[in-house]
């Protein structure tokens, strides 16, 4: 990744920019709170943090429209917050309560929103990819020009069915966007040490899809890389593969030390390529907002935050006859 | 307002650990996300961080102590203006809430009691019958569904222009045409979850796949993706999908063809699983799968699709899940079956019959749900079981009706239940082999008579 560039002046209205700059804080504050509810006990189990790759999943739910699906992997606190869904439905569901989207039945890894087509959280490396080209393939079915988001990351890049996924995909003309969320490690295992391949997005070459790899710490690239993809699946197109170059700056999920990897790596990413810092110097130095300002979103991005915690401390664990509801419907 | 830092929790299983190192001094200025100290877990040394910025107040824990629990102060962050002071004493903080008391038991020993059997004719005397092979009762129930609701269709591989490998699909693509009649290419687990995908999504899939064999490629979507979403979703994201093909042995075909897996699927919750062995269930319980909101896993048998039987001749026949039938009345002994297994039950009922013993056949059909309740009524009447199935021994359904029946029906027991099965052994290929792996008539007629002291 390159070094940080002075901020160019961006065509991008103030309000939208200031509409990334929320989202993307909501996420970061709203993971940093899980991590620390996490060091409590009151989350338990696996808990993957999403700070650093918010870019990815704002610049792409700025491209969609109503009945647009998403689903992704188990890091997925980021995408449920980004289409919408509450962060006191969410948090709740990280410390198992009644009052999360799952009941608390489902945890970190399994939350949905039928209501905000959000299908999953899912704990299985890349099931999620030919389970996102189902989605779509209802929407085909149905005729109408919806579209599908499927998430995955490098690391499930190598999974066979995710090339299952794509030859049906392309056969069948699916309106699907697989979205490689590359942020180079699966796991432990660096994208080098997994892989001779140069790029993700090119593998789709293979089965005729078209793609590309953007940069996914800038949240405008996204966008309008996303932009192009949807346009591609809406008119009928089939899908089309999005390579998103990004990083995480915590471990795996919360026990990992992160030991294959430099500190200094990290750091040097947080200080050059932060995606929020980019729109926040976007928003400042194009002299389109004050500190003041920012602070204030900040102020209230804290509070939504600080509520949901609340939230999911104080509501109250599943009735123990939730254990037998919901196993058929 | 001073803020308490708890010693954190940095792994699913870490109750205590080791504060290793403080990075930070008292007085330090910190940001949010900076490294406060390293923490040896049981696992690994991890870093922690500050959540929020403000200044080191106190250290509470020195560097290098040991077995530091959970949730207990180690330092106090103050804000800007505040003094030290200002910090709470520091008092553990209870971890997450108390532990729920134990769920009910799942089973307990109770005083016998008399079970009244489910079973009851499927169709009304008198009506109307046809002559028809399995294979035609299953094409019959998939194109009457298919014709009812346009969100049905087939997916699966040689299912359309092939006709189907073993011509189950003959002549749906005519009808139907080639969006609700679609080929795949040899890929199960692709094609598994996509048509999951699409049930979510709020289509009705059938998902034929050539054999059950095939479907271990595809099992994780089966078990991961379709059976176990409802509930992991809070009932937001039901499966109406029915997964149907051959299972169990065909004949020389070897041992990666010629698996039942009645027992692996049986054993998961949220999947229903069906296994018809005549043509009016094939016809009336597939009718059925296609209308249930959940998963269906639906085991049919190569052998058992060019056999012929009655059908009822109705417009639109169904047979509830969990309901068993009993084929043969008897009074000396039940033989409890399902699939192909019920050939030899049948078979074994007559040769039983000539020297004089009475058999009470029971086609179980569907294994999940069971219909105990049947089983137990026959058994508390006859005081005698043997179980018949295909598959491997160990964690058969017959060993599951068996612990049943002792658990529920113990003291009407006059010999303990004798489970027949194919032999732990994978499927040979040398014909007088395989014959001996499967389970036999003359098996099931030894275990009658054993079961009776004869």
């Amino acid at each position: 990744m390159a070094a940080k560039k002075a901020p160019e002046k961006s065509n991008v209205s103030k309000d939208e920019l200031l509409k990334y700059y929320r989202e993307m804080l909501l996420i970061r504050r709203f993971e940093e709170k899980a991590g620390q509810l996490y060091g409590m006990g009151l989350i338990g189990g696996f808990c993957h943090l999403y700070i650093g790759q918010e870019a990815v999943v704002v610049g792409l739910e700025a491209c969609t429209k109503d009945g647009d699906k998403r689903i992704t992997s188990y890091r997925d606190h980021g995408h449920m917050l980004a289409c919408g869904m509450a962060a006191n439905g969410v948090m709740a569901e990280l410390t198992g309560r009644a009052g999360g989207y799952s009941k608390g039945k489902g945890g970190s890894m399994h939350m949905f929103s039928k209501e905000r087509h959000f299908y999953g959280g899912h704990g299985i490396v890349a099931a999620q990819v030919p389970l996102g080209a189902g989605l779509a393939f209802s929407d085909w079915y149905k005729g109408n020009d919806n579209v599908t988001f499927a998430y995955f990351g490098d690391g499930a890049a190598n999974q066979g069915q995710v090339y299952e996924a794509y030859n049906m995909a392309e056969l069948w003309g699916l309106p699907v966007v697989f979205v490689i969320e590359n942020n180079q490690y699966a796991m432990g295992t660096s994208m080098k040490r997994a892989t001779k391949s140069v790029t993700l997005y090119g593998r789709g070459t293979a089965y005729g899809i078209p793609g590309e790899q953007v940069d996914g710490m800038d949240v405008l690239a996204v966008k309008a890389a996303g932009e192009k993809a949807v346009e591609h699946c809406r008119s009928g197109q089939g899908p089309y593969i999005l390579e998103m170059m990004t990083y995480r700056y915590r471990g795996h999920s919360m026990s990992d030390p992160a030991k294959y990897r430099t500190r200094e790596e990290v750091e040097k990413i947080k200080q050059e390529k932060d995606c929020i810092e980019h729109v926040r110097d976007l928003l400042t130095q194009g002299g389109l907002s004050s500190e003041d300002e920012l602070k204030a979103i900040d102020k209230e991005i804290k509070e939504i935050v600080n509520a949901s915690a609340e939230f999911a401390k104080e509501s109250p664990e599943p009735d123990l006859s939730e254990l037998w509801t919901d196993i058929y419907a | 307002m001073a803020t308490e830092v708890l010693m954190p929790a940095l792994s699913p299983t870490m109750e205590e650990g080791t504060l290793a190192k403080w990075l930070v001094k008292e007085g330090d200025k910190v940001k949010s996300g900076q490294i406060l100290a390293e923490i040896e877990t049981d696992k690994a040394t991890m870093e922690f961080e500050a959540v929020d910025e403000g200044t080191v107040g106190r250290l509470l824990v020195a560097e290098g102590t040991a077995n530091v629990k959970v949730n207990t102060p180690i330092a106090v962050m103050i804000e800007d203006g505040e003094g030290a002071d200002a910090a709470p004493a520091a008092a553990p903080v209870v971890a997450a809430a108390a532990a729920p008391s134990a769920a009910p038991a799942a089973a307990s020993a109770a005083a016998p009691v008399a079970v009244v059997s489910k079973a009851s004719p499927d169709w009304a005397p008198g009506t109307p019958m046809k002559t028809m092979t399995v294979r035609e009762a299953l094409r019959e129930a998939m194109a009457e569904e298919m014709r009812a609701n346009p969100n049905v269709f087939l997916m699966g591989e040689e299912v359309g222009e092939y006709q189907g490998a073993y011509k189950i699909s003959q002549g749906l693509l005519d009808e139907f045409g080639p969006k609700r009649v679609i080929d795949t290419p040899i890929t199960e687990i692709g094609f598994t979850g996509i048509a999951v995908g699409a049930a979510w999504g709020g289509l009705n899939p059938i998902v034929e796949f050539m054999t059950f064999n095939f479907a271990m490629q595809a099992i994780d979507h089966i078990i991961n993706s379709a059976a176990k979403t409802n509930y992991m979703s809070g009932g937001q994201v039901p499966c109406p999908i029915v997964f149907r093909g051959a299972n169990g042995a065909a004949a020389r075909v070897g041992a990666q063809h010629s698996q039942d897996y009645a027992a692996w699927y049986a054993a998961i919750p949220g999947l229903r699983v069906v296994m018809p062995y005549s043509a009016s269930d094939a016809k009336g319980l597939l009718k059925q799968a296609i209308r249930d909101p959940n998963p269906v896993v639906f085991l049919e048998n190569e052998i058992l699709y060019g056999q012929t039987f009655d059908v009822p001749d109705l417009p639109d026949f169904t047979i509830p899940f969990g309901k068993a039938r009993v084929w043969r009345e008897g009074t000396d002994v039940t033989i409890v079956s399902f699939g192909i297994g019920m050939k030899y039950a049948l078979e074994a009922a007559d040769l039983l019959a000539k020297d004089g013993i009475s058999a009470e056949v029971i086609d179980l059909r569907t294994l999940r749900p069971i219909d105990y309740d049947t089983v137990l009524a026959s058994v508390q009447k006859t005081n005698r079981c043997v179980t018949v199935e295909e598959g491997f021994p160990v964690g058969s359904i017959g060993d599951h009706m068996a612990s049943t029946i002792m658990q529920r029906a113990f003291d009407y027991l006059d010999a303990p239940v004798v489970t027949c099965t194919g032999k732990d052994v994978p499927m040979p290929y040398a014909a007088n082999l395989e014959k001996h792996a499967l389970v036999t008539t003359a098996e099931v007629v030894a275990a009658v008579k054993s079961v009776c002291y004869r």
